[in-house]
């Protein structure tokens, strides 16, 4: 029973549940109009601590394609954190306004503690480099309907893994499904937070590999997902000259790769995935996007209970 | 050696790490307290060389399942009538709540007012306590 929930990281929801969402947004794809007015006289509140585009308007696309109504702030500058007010109090005054908050924090944990101090279901928007559940609920779905399974596939995550919160929900999410091998490329200083490897990778007797070079294995993978690799995360200049190209993916990287690969990305990208490479017929970013708004659609639906 | 009465009723919380008594007080808060406590530091230990030792009169009913957080070597030894009743054996707790603090200059401990500084038990063979908030293990330094 999803109803009342709150979503913080993708282990929140079981299997069956996630499940129940996916089939929802593929019902919703399917046909629009007949959720027009699902969450009537409900509202959504957008609190996003920090900057956000498309999480924040996608957030607020899916209430209102709802018929429900959004309020919000869309910094901390213009909310009361700058009057030093606590995560606890905003959410327990927000929780006497709205149905249901979509937070984004950059400090990791402020959703969690919303949900604790919250008595209407709260979602992580994203918190600092930690969780980002949402992106992941888009990436399953975009998956899902491009390669009809969540099982038996290996998916290659390339770029800042380290502080990249999508990757760690992602691959939180993947280590539930049978037989995902993942292939992590980064350079060594941007590897996966020791929790992901030894809580869920290790854990779990996951098949994973450490690797630093995209082009090396790139033939091996039915989903590559891009992420940004900002210069200032490295440690030294010599690292990343000696790097920075080996995570950009262009055409000529990708005639290594499988046919049917497909190519994903949380967005925004800056350099790391060549305009080029748009028109590519596995390119699935801007696809994956729109899976983004659906799936939010069903979240929200669930979470408040309705039909 | 010095000399220090022995409990009548009580407890003797032994093998505390020599110079971690005062911790130990902290945690327990002993301060708050109004029973008799005696705090012997740096005494002779078969096993460690010096040990601390905490001795607390006339109360046996406290929460001790932190000190398996704090040092999972240390031995209680419950007393009634100047006999050994009970020895506690200390396990690791599940949960620790306000005992430590999380160091990840991005967690949103770092700046909540009042917040309950939480750690879950994720690997019992290695020790390792993660933050609730934001799953950084727990580091002593």
């Amino acid at each position: 029973m999803l109803k009342g929930k709150s979503l913080i990281e993708p282990m929140d929801l079981s299997l069956e549940e996630l499940n129940e969402i996916l089939c929802l947004a593929d019902e919703i794809i399917e046909n629009p109009t007949a959720y027009a007015d699902a969450c009537k006289g409900k509202i959504l509140a957008t609190l996003f601590y920090e900057p956000s585009t498309r999480t924040r308007l996608s957030f607020e696309a899916a209430m209102l394609r709802l018929g429900g109504n959004v309020m919000g702030f869309s910094s901390a500058d213009t909310s009361s954190a700058t009057k030093g007010e606590s995560v606890a109090d905003t959410i327990r005054t927000i929780a006497c306004y709205a149905d249901i908050v979509a937070m984004r924090h950059p400090k990791e944990g402020a959703p969690l503690v919303a949900a604790m101090k919250s008595n209407i279901p709260v979602i992580n928007a994203g918190d600092g480099g930690h969780q980002h559940p949402t992106q992941t609920l888009s990436d399953l779905l975009t998956i899902k309907t491009l390669k009809g399974k969540l099982n038996d596939f290996t998916i290659g995550i390339c770029g800042d893994l380290k502080f990249g919160r999508t990757v760690h929900s992602l691959i939180k999410a993947l280590s539930r499904y049978e037989n995902i091998k993942f292939i992590l490329i980064s350079p060594e200083e941007l590897r996966v937070p020791e929790y992901i490897r030894e809580e869920i990778l290790i854990k779990k007797a996951i098949d994973y590999l450490e690797v630093e070079r995209l082009e090396d294995i790139i033939q091996e993978l039915d989903v590559l997902y891009m992420t940004r690799v900002q210069k200032e995360r490295f440690f030294n200049e010599a690292d990343y000259i000696r790097l920075k190209d080996s995570y950009i993916l262009d055409s000529s990287k990708l005639e290594k790769a499988k046919e049917d690969m497909i190519i994903m990305h949380p967005l925004p990208r800056v350099n790391e995935i060549s305009v080029e490479v748009d028109n590519d017929p596995r390119a699935a970013y801007f696809r994956q996007t729109k899976c983004g708004m659906y799936v939010r659609m069903a979240l929200i639906m669930k979470l408040l209970g309705v039909e | 050696m010095l000399n220090i009465d022995s409990v009548e009723k009580g407890l003797v919380i032994d093998h505390i790490q020599a110079g971690k008594a005062m911790e130990i007080y902290q945690y327990l808060n002993l301060d708050k307290m109004d029973c008799s406590v005696a705090i012997i530091k740096n005494a002779k230990s078969k096993k460690y060389g010096k040990k601390d030792i905490i001795k607390i009169e006339n109360n046996i009913h406290m929460d001790l399942e932190v000190l398996g957080f704090i040092d999972p070597n240390i031995t209680i030894n419950v007393i009634d009538n100047s006999e050994i009743i009970r020895k506690i054996n200390l396990e690791l707790p599940s949960e620790i709540e306000n005992i430590a603090k999380c160091k990840n200059p991005r967690c949103i401990t770092s700046i909540e007012q009042e917040i309950v500084h939480k750690f879950r038990l994720t690997d019992i063979n290695n020790k390792v306590y993660r933050c609730v908030y934001c799953d950084m293990a727990y580091e002593e330094n």
